[in-house]
């Protein structure tokens, strides 16, 4: 929950710097300096975290790295036997099953953030968008449980068939319905990213000045007409950051998918297909990995991993910077 | 030109209404339903056996995880000790003295990254600090992960607590003659206290349900905790072998930890947002 | 309507007379036909109650000045014209208001049909994130199915009419926000006005705004009534004065007041009025 609360808190930080008191800037920076020099030390030790995050995987990673250049990131081999290893198939199902939970968590959360600022009665407002955090609270190991043996059973029985008996000429929902595979994992996915992508937009939706949807019902436009006109296209970047920054969760979450993909290295053309992310080749391997040229593999997907989820975080703070200069034009 | 069909508009706003209520329907029932399940699935074994017994071998009964609830609580305790007092103070550092400055602008994304990093990633980070050189997993490393991700939650939300807080407080403090420190500790840190605490327990009930970063730091272990230089035995790491198992009385028992580790996490989790709702400064 | 029968030693006039003002009195045919006939508006929020009974008619194509000192009600009282005040859940009025004799507070009422009726402009320039040219077609595009020569031209029109169109004629691609105040206000009021409404509900247009810009807007005014009834709320008293026909004194709640302009200001029948007039309070 610390999680999609803290969050938003992006948002209001970035878009309300212009805002920050001036008041600040006038008092007196006297003081004790160890004290100041202790909270530097502090947050510097942030700062020094990363820098070490980042050198440990690059410095680990170097031995696969000469060994298999780019072609480690086309290579669907994964043989730890003949010690070949290649990371296209973690990296298709981490952006498969990302993909699908953005595709079903985006317009759900903004549905939501919809419904929690513009729709509901206050009352209703607060107990759905806290149970909506709750969703956001519920550790991911336990959405690993419920996803395996009782989620992936009611997908083999109900969902996989119905959608083979309708949809099944598409290569995409064919093969066995095994209940575990990509689809599960994208579901699943998609319920953890929910609360989070909501949470953001409901407090870009808030930030929308008022005078601004009442023009919009003013000159006669129905709810949906002015949010999609005006609060939508006003907070388009702060949503945009909220998908960005979602997105990067679902790259990285690794227990409740490592439960139910099938943890099988290949990439399966059908939904239904078992397959592998990043995260969870991680999880399932890294304290088997014996020999170094595994292990460095195994380093050098998760700094495939790291790489990409920052990329994606510092996109998402530019977008949600933007939000805070379209606020600040006034 | 030709009005645009009233009618036509209407029902789509309706649409889009229906489903917003829908949506959110959705979300609900995936809650309760996860919930029913772990209470439906864990609530047989919650005896007391369980909260006081070892495991035992499979197949055999009258066992329990007294031992990972030990270590789970341990870690815990022992990263919120390392990663509070840090987070606090680089919390402070950017709510009062770096601001709007470069170097807390860069400290302040980086620390929004680091919250962002998959915590596996801070698992094997960890490992190549603290596991490798030593060569030995311990529980103290699975603690040092825990930290590592409280850290940024816990700076972020002290950061935002402090600035909440107005000006006019802290000049008046200084204005007495106060140095620095301890206006920052005694007074405003007593004025943004409740939203400390709830920065804190948040950051608490994030890591005790944590798995990926223990996998290769604490691992995991069927006795008691013998030392932080050891494996240290824990519920998370515990249900996730246990799920894999063949074996049905391990899955048992796994949903009764998760049962334990969901009701742990929830109730702090309401708790905290609850002394933040009674606790608001008119 | 006055009741003005006392007969009043008059202080200096504030304002110019202009002898085309003399019209706001009765024609040679009777009284004006009433665009807007309230009565018995009351409005509360929530238990609390804030308009008493207003009784006033507005008469068609003229513009009625709503004056009075800040909090007093004005612009809740012309909120209730649009049904603004649906947006907010503890609002709420009672009484009637009829707009071309139909009652706009009764349930049955189609909002969408009674906003393209009626416009609003705010104390704020509210420019949508758009450009020029979007902001102007938002209401023609959600309204009516044009052709593709007919949207640009019928933007133009409204540009023209709110005297804008010279000013932005090079720039229709340039975002609203990219405007100065005042010809951002002009841009809203060319927004509402191209949907062809028949009564303008403008609440402080011109408190945002230069004076130079300002005296823009009180010509657009004058202008803007041959086509339009207009009810213009201001705090600005030789605004009301110069600009409209009607005015009405409004204080706590209560119409205390109201009639042609010229009598209002030069001879009052209530001595609250006189004392706002005056400058004694307000």
């Amino acid at each position: 929950m610390a999680t999609a609360r803290a969050e938003p808190s992006v948002i209001r930080n970035a878009a309300s710097g212009v805002a920050k008191s001036a008041g600040k800037q006038h008092r007196q920076s006297t003081g004790d300096p160890a004290f100041k020099w202790m909270t530097i030390l502090c947050a510097a030790i942030i700062a020094v975290i990363m820098a070490g995050i980042s050198e440990e995987l690059v410095r680990n990673s170097h031995l696969s790295i000469k060994q298999f250049g780019f072609r480690f990131f086309v290579s669907p081999k994964w043989n730890p036997v003949t010690q070949e290893f290649g990371a296209a198939s973690s990296v298709f199902g981490t952006a498969v099953s990302t993909a699908i939970a953005v595709l079903l968590a985006v317009p759900l959360s903004l549905a939501i953030a919809l419904l929690l600022v513009e729709l509901a009665h206050p009352v209703v407002s607060r107990f759905v968008g806290g149970a909506i955090e709750l969703l956001a609270a519920i550790p991911s190991i336990i959405y690993g449980m419920w996803g395996l043996f009782v989620f992936a059973p009611f997908m083999a029985k109900h969902v996989q068939p119905a959608l083979a008996n309708t949809l099944g000429l598409l290569p995409l929902f064919q093969g066995p319905p095994m209940g575990i595979g990509m689809l599960t994992a994208g579901i699943i996915l998609a319920l953890m990213i929910l609360p989070f992508v909501s949470a953001v937009t409901r407090d870009v939706l808030h930030m929308v000045p008022a005078v601004l949807r009442e023009s919009g019902y003013g000159l006669g436009a129905t709810t949906w007409e002015v949010t999609r006109k005006v609060s939508f296209r006003y907070g388009m970047s702060g949503i945009v950051g909220a998908v960005f920054l979602g997105l990067a969760r679902a790259l990285g979450e690794t227990m409740a998918v490592t439960f139910v993909i099938g943890n099988d290295h290949t990439m399966s053309a059908s939904l239904f297909g078992a397959g592998n992310t990043i995260a969870s080749t991680l999880a399932n391997e890294f304290s088997e990995a014996s020999e170094p040229m595994y292990l460095s593999a195994l380093f050098e997907l998760g700094l495939a991993l790291f790489a990409i989820t920052v990329l994606f975080q510092i996109v998402a703070q530019l977008w949600l910077r933007r939000l805070g200069r379209t606020m600040g034009t006034r | 030109m030709r009005s645009r069909s009233l009618v036509r508009r209407r029902l789509v706003d309706l649409a889009v209404k229906a489903v917003s209520g829908m949506s959110a329907m959705v979300g609900l029932l995936f809650l309760a339903w996860i919930l029913y399940e772990v209470i439906l699935r864990g609530i047989g074994g919650f005896n007391r056996a369980f909260f006081t017994k070892l495991p035992t071998p499979p197949g055999m009964p009258g066992g329990g995880l007294a031992n990972a609830i030990l270590g789970t609580a341990v870690m815990t305790a022992l990263a919120t000790v390392m990663g509070v007092p840090i987070g606090l103070f680089a919390g402070v550092y950017l709510a009062e003295f770096g601001q709007r400055g470069r170097v807390a602008t860069t400290v302040r994304m980086m620390s929004d990254i680091l919250m962002g990093t998959p915590s596996i990633i801070i698992g094997v980070f960890v490992y190549t600090l603290l596991v490798v050189p030593t060569k030995r997993f311990s529980g103290f490393a699975g603690a040092a992960a825990l930290a590592v991700i409280m850290l940024p939650v816990v700076a972020r939300t002290t950061e935002d607590m402090l600035n909440l807080v107005p000006n006019a407080l802290r000049e008046a403090a200084l204005a007495l003659g106060a140095p620095r420190w301890h206006a920052t500790l005694r007074v405003i840190f007593r004025a943004a206290r409740t939203g400390l605490l709830t920065g804190t327990l948040l950051a608490i009930a994030r890591v005790s349900g944590e798995t990926a970063p223990l996998l290769f730091t604490a691992l995991n272990s069927p006795y008691w905790p013998q030392s932080l230089r050891h494996p240290m035995p824990n519920l998370t790491v515990t249900i996730f072998n246990y799920a894999m198992s063949p074996y049905p009385d391990w899955k048992r028992m796994a949903w009764v930890a998760s049962l334990v580790i969901t009701v742990g996490v929830l109730f702090l989790a309401v708790f905290a947002r609850l002394i933040l709702e009674r606790r608001r400064p008119r | 309507m006055s009741d003005g029968s006392r007969s009043h030693n008059v202080f200096a006039p504030l304002v110019t007379a202009r002898d085309e003002r003399e019209r706001g009195e009765t024609s040679a045919f009777g009284p004006l036909p009433s665009k807007v006939s309230v009565r018995n508006l009351s409005f509360y929020y929530g238990p609390h109650q804030v308009l008493f009974d207003n009784t006033i008619e507005i008469a068609a194509n003229q513009v009625t000045a709503i004056i009075g000192p800040s909090g007093c009600g004005k612009s809740t009282h012309i909120r209730a014209y649009n049904r603004m005040y649906e947006l907010y859940r503890d609002q709420r009025a009672t009484g009637e208001v009829l707009l071309d004799g139909e009652n706009v507070l009764s349930p049955g009422t189609d909002l969408i049909e009674l906003r393209k009726k009626v416009g609003m402009i705010f104390q704020k320039p509210t420019p949508f994130p758009m450009s020029v040219f979007d902001n102007v077609a938002y209401g023609l595009r959600l309204h009516y199915r044009m052709s593709k020569s007919e949207l640009p031209d019928r933007v133009e029109d409204a540009l023209k009419r709110a005297a804008l169109w010279h000013e932005v004629e090079s720039k229709l691609d340039r975002p609203g926000t990219a405007l100065s105040g005042g010809q951002q206000q002009r841009l809203c009021i060319a927004r509402a006005i191209a949907i062809e409404p028949e009564l303008l509900l403008m609440d402080e247009p011109c408190s945002a705004i230069d004076p130079v810009a300002s005296a823009k807007i009180e010509d657009l005014m004058e202008s803007l009534k041959t086509n339009y009834t207009i009810v213009l709320v201001t705090h600005n008293m030789q605004q009301a004065a110069r600009v409209s026909d009607f005015t009405a004194f409004f204080y706590d709640g209560r119409i205390v007041e109201s009639g042609p302009t010229k009598k209002i200001f030069t001879n009052p029948a209530q001595k609250r009025t006189e004392d706002y007039i005056t400058g004694r309070f307000g």
